[in-house]
């Protein structure tokens, strides 16, 4: 049996997941059954970063990926976002980068760049 | 005749949601000051998610939070004014501003809302030993440095505080390649919300050191390593635990105060256990016609609830402006055991309902607020789980506060029994 | 490169030996060991500007003190310093202490002091109800003072360099050679040669010393500590308020400072000559005396806490005058308290000292000895937008505590001696001094050091050498090795 503290919402519910079923208790939501379950089997997590602007003053654009990735990709999809060079303009769910470390999730900005 | 009906200090979340309300009631003539160069507060720089559950129902990030609001003063009256900064609030909601564009300027207003947000507590205010080395940064400082700027503060960093601001700084620099070697807590607890923990520190195998300080700092030019101490119930260093970490960082994240400087030039009563105005429930401070919400308040953990009672501030501003004032007398709200303070900390006993936000002193499970009125219990709440670190609240419905015989409430927790 | 005089090291003391040289004739050179003036003991004191009843009567102390503190509000006028004379109290809180007081009000009159007064418990009260109501009496100096330390030694070391002084920063001494003209002194910035030395080296005044063979004095530095609290405390008292002196020093004060903060300390250990860190035992050791003379402290209300290293030396009185052995070498060495004081005066004696060693004088044609510096947060509205109108980043304010605008900081990088560091910056400007201390303008100035300066703001420094803020920029940008 593992104890996870559930990450969905802020409130934070401690899970406990049969490491067998997956079967998982202490969940207030659906929601939260789905991570207890997913977390033992395949971790995922939203990466939020920024990347690099070029000529503008504003010189970072806060972007993240538009769904959670596998959790051992968030350094690979760190070094895609590094390598990005964007320029306006930029609007927020535009996508930087698509299939981002081959997990199809994309990199999208969250903040418009004139 | 007023300049603006209504000026709004900040066009943080706070700003935004209030002058939007007060829009949305009539209000026309709306003017939102803001000393950044754009509009959006701090959530500009919180480029993490987590924001907007409650409120949009989404999970969002800061800047997306922010811009959904700054999306929604299009096709309003309402104006924005950036890079300009506030010097004083006089009694009369006279504003005295200044910005490069404009110059030094007087404005008034028939009505105010204060939603200037908060400051990072310092290392002096705390009073860290040790030597003034560079590479002390508070989290925010270093938070805008990283996210706004693009520029990285060190490559081996310790945190201290393990509330959100420093936890989210764990994990933000170490996805941009520092080694973040400890986050050290004073109390026995961590001040952060759980999802932190585990998504800052646990994912990336960060020690978590509870009950744990810094006493010592050295460094010649930069920070070269930290000692950090186990502390006894009394929060003082026990000799003989030290611990050294050879790090160049030090990220401090030990506490936000509301900003009310402007507040306390102006006269406006401040409550010393928030740091925040003095405010009934429609969040009307001292002087009347001068409203706060957000973090100049009281400090939150969740940006939805920041856009709940800023928005019932822009509606009261809205109600103060077209001539309707709140009726009854007054009730205070007092704090008893387990609680630290209370927003409001009075309030019209004719009110419709009264939602009251409040932090307790320590963790609690499987305890009870109660809502006393002297010696009878007027409200009871079961909680499973309450913690300093997540603001809690209550809604009493007017039925109940009817039953109010005295002129004082107060808010108690209950612990379970043993 | 060949001076008349040279001057080592720019704290007050060389800034005030500068400034009164720079009135005459001269080619006049100061090697500063560091990257800006006023690095050392001149930026971490407690600011005061003493009356003058401590010093032994006779010694060059209570000369020099007395006339320092009568120099001081008219140079602080001219040059537009910050100084106020708010009078002190020393007060007697233990039996014994009343004799104390007496003693010191006789040297007083015997220095010269104007206006001393003893005073009963009740009269002290009247005066400063923040008191310990204990107390068995005190002692009023009302010409005592206080003053921007850093900022006195700004406005001298630039009226000097203004009038023709040439300042060589990051210039430490590293060796002396004795030549037939005088000295030549090794620098990593080269070699420098100049008749006379003026040795104003602070903490390391001795280890100068014995670069030309004179190691008649022992610099024993002393660490100070101190709190500086939120404006919120300073009115906590109005006054400078000592408590009574002991062999150690004149003990742990409480005092207003010039921008509205409170000030506590300083205690006394002994320390390396630049060692300014801060102690647990030193800061509660401070807390417990200054709670002693004012109990009411809000210590919560705390914004910074420093330390700051005084020359004090194995000679009981200041060391002033030819070396007895390297004639043409002058020490201007073991400057303790009332250092501070006697600065402008010990700028005179400097003159005196050169004069009566043959050095002839003659006064230029053209000086100008007045400095003036906008402070915008004092200005009258309509001066504030004349001033915006003329230059709009006046209308930016960068530091939201203190009220300082870009033009201010703008202005300060383009003086004499322009600052190279965001602590230089606040120094000059008061932009990070305030109780957020830094935290929402510290990145502006650094952007605007960097503009102003042609630089990478991850060159831009917080203070002395290698104090680095920035590593590189995220996403594998420039970085620093």
């Amino acid at each position: 049996m593992k104890e996870l503290i559930c990450i969905t919402c802020p409130k934070g519910c401690h899970l406990k997941v049969d490491e067998q079923t997956f079967a998982v208790t202490g969940n207030a939501c659906p929601r939260g059954a789905a991570y207890g379950a997913n977390e033992l089997r395949n971790p995922v997590r939203v990466v939020t970063s920024t990347v690099v602007v070029t000529g503008s003053e504003i010189r970072r654009l806060p972007v993240k990926t538009d769904r959670p990735i596998p959790k051992g990709k968030m350094f690979a999809v760190m070094e895609e976002i590094a390598r990005v060079r964007v320029t306006g303009p930029v609007r927020v769910g535009d996508v930087l980068i698509a299939n981002v470390a081959g997990t199809e999730g994309n990199v999208v900005a969250t903040k418009n760049l004139p | 005749m007023f300049d603006y009906e209504l000026i709004v200090i900040g066009a943080g979340p706070a700003g935004l949601a209030a002058a939007l309300a007060a829009h949305e009631k009539g209000v026309r003539r709306i003017l939102i000051l803001e000393r950044d160069n754009q509009a959006g507060g701090i959530l500009n720089q919180c480029i993490h998610n987590g924001f907007g559950l409650h409120f949009f129902k989404e999970e969002l990030t800061g800047p997306e939070y922010a811009g959904r609001f700054v999306a929604m003063l299009a096709g309003t009256t309402i104006e924005v004014r950036t890079d300009t900064m506030v010097l004083e609030l006089e009694q009369n909601r006279t504003v005295h501003t200044v910005s490069p564009l404009r110059g030094y300027e007087r404005i008034t207003a028939g009505a105010v809302v204060l939603a200037m947000g908060c400051r990072e507590r310092t290392r002096g205010a705390i009073s860290i030993p040790g030597a003034r080395c560079s590479g002390i940064f508070t989290a925010g400082a270093a938070q805008r440095f990283m996210n706004i700027e693009g520029y990285m503060v060190g490559k081996r960093v310790v945190i201290l505080g393990s509330g959100d601001i420093g936890l989210i700084m764990a994990r933000r620099m170490t996805l941009e390649g520092a080694k973040v070697l400890a986050c050290v807590e004073l109390m026995p607890y961590s001040g952060g919300l759980n999802r932190n923990i585990v998504q800052c520190l646990h994912d990336f195998d960060i020690p978590l050191y509870l009950s744990h300080t810094v006493t010592d700092v050295v460094g010649k030019d930069r920070l070269e390593r930290v000692v950090v101490s186990k502390v006894d119930e009394n929060r003082r260093p026990i000799p003989g635990t030290e611990m050294v970490f050879d790090c160049d960082t030090l990220l401090l994240s030990v506490g936000l105060l509301p900003e009310n400087e402007l507040s306390r030039q102006a006269g406006v009563q401040i409550d010393p256990r928030t740091n925040g105005p003095v405010v009934w429930e429609n969040c009307e401070t001292s002087i009347p016609g001068v409203f706060a919400c957000g973090n100049v308040l009281h400090v939150h953990d969740l940006v939805d609830y920041v856009t709940a009672e800023s928005q019932r501030a822009g509606r009261a501003a809205a109600d103060f402006i077209q001539g309707r004032l709140p009726q009854g007398q007054e009730i205070r709200l007092e704090n008893g055991s387990g609680v630290g303070y209370t927003v409001p900390q009075h309030f019209h006993r004719d009110t419709d309902k009264l939602e009251i936000f409040f932090r307790v002193r320590a963790i609690y499970h499987n305890a009870a607020i109660r809502v006393m009125d002297g010696d009878t219990q007027l409200a009871r709440f079961r909680r499973e789980h309450m913690a300093p670190g997540e603001m809690e609240n209550i809604t009493l419905p007017k039925v109940l506060l009817d039953r109010a015989q005295h002129d004082t409430l107060r808010v108690e927790i209950e612990e379970a029994a043993q | 490169m060949n001076y008349d005089v040279i001057i080592i090291g720019c704290g007050v003391i060389g800034a005030a030996c500068a400034h009164a040289l720079s009135r005459y004739q001269l080619r006049v050179g100061i090697l500063e060991a560091d990257n800006d003036v006023a690095n050392g003991t001149t930026k971490a004191n407690s600011a005061i500007v003493h009356a003058g009843y401590d010093p032994l009567p006779g010694t060059k102390m209570a000369r020099l003190n007395v006339r320092g503190t009568a120099m001081m509000p008219a140079l602080c006028a001219r040059l537009d310093v910050p100084y106020k004379n708010v009078g002190s109290l020393v007060l007697a809180l233990e039996p014994g202490d009343e004799q104390t007081l007496q003693a010191l009000y006789a040297r007083g009159v015997a220095n010269g002091v104007p206006g001393l007064q003893l005073l009963t418990p009740a009269q002290a009260l009247e005066l400063e109800p923040g008191l310990n109501p204990k107390l068995l009496g005190a002692l009023l100096a009302p010409s005592a003072g206080i003053v921007n330390p850093w900022e006195l030694c700004y406005a001298l070391a630039e009226t000097a360099v203004k009038n023709g002084a040439e300042l060589h920063l990051n210039a430490p001494v590293t060796a002396i050679r004795r030549t037939e003209e005088g000295f030549a002194l090794q620098t990593p910035k080269g070699e420098f040669t100049a008749p006379r030395v003026l040795n104003c080296a602070g903490t390391h005044a001795d280890q100068i010393s014995r670069l030309v063979g004179d190691d008649s004095f022992e610099i024993l530095p002393s660490k100070g500590e101190y709190f500086l609290l939120d404006k919120s405390e300073g009115s906590r008292v109005s006054r400078v308020i000592f408590q009574c002196p002991s062999p150690a020093g004149k003990g742990v004060l409480v005092a207003p400072t010039v921008h509205g903060n409170l000030l506590a300390g300083p205690n006394a250990t002994a320390s390396d000559p630049d060692d300014t860190a801060n102690t647990a035992q030193g800061l509660a050791y401070v807390r417990a005396m200054a709670t002693r003379s004012v109990p009411g402290i809000n210590f919560r209300d705390n914004i910074r806490n420093f330390a700051g290293v005084r020359a004090n030396s194995t000679c009981e009185d200041f060391i002033l005058g030819q070396s007895e052995t390297v004639p043409g070498f002058f020490q201007l060495a073991g400057i303790r308290s009332p250092g501070l004081s006697a600065a402008p005066a010990i700028g005179e004696e400097a003159v005196r000292l050169l004069r009566d060693a043959g050095l002839d004088l003659q006064p230029k044609q053209q000086y100008d000895d007045t400095r003036r510096r906008i402070r915008f947060h004092e200005c009258s509205d309509e001066e504030k937008n004349r001033l915006i109108a003329q230059d709009p980043r006046y209308g930016r304010v960068i530091c939201r505590c203190e009220t300082v605008t870009e033009g201010e900081i703008v202005a300060a990088l383009h003086t004499p001696i322009p600052p190279v560091s965001v602590n230089g910056v606040k120094r000059r400007v008061g932009a990070g001094m305030g109780r957020c201390q830094g935290g929402f303008c510290g990145p502006r100035v650094q952007e605007i050091i960097a503009r102003e300066l042609g630089i990478s703001p991850v060159d831009v420094l917080m203070d002395w050498e290698g104090t680095w803020v920035l590593c590189g920029e995220t996403k594998g940008g420039a970085g620093r090795v």
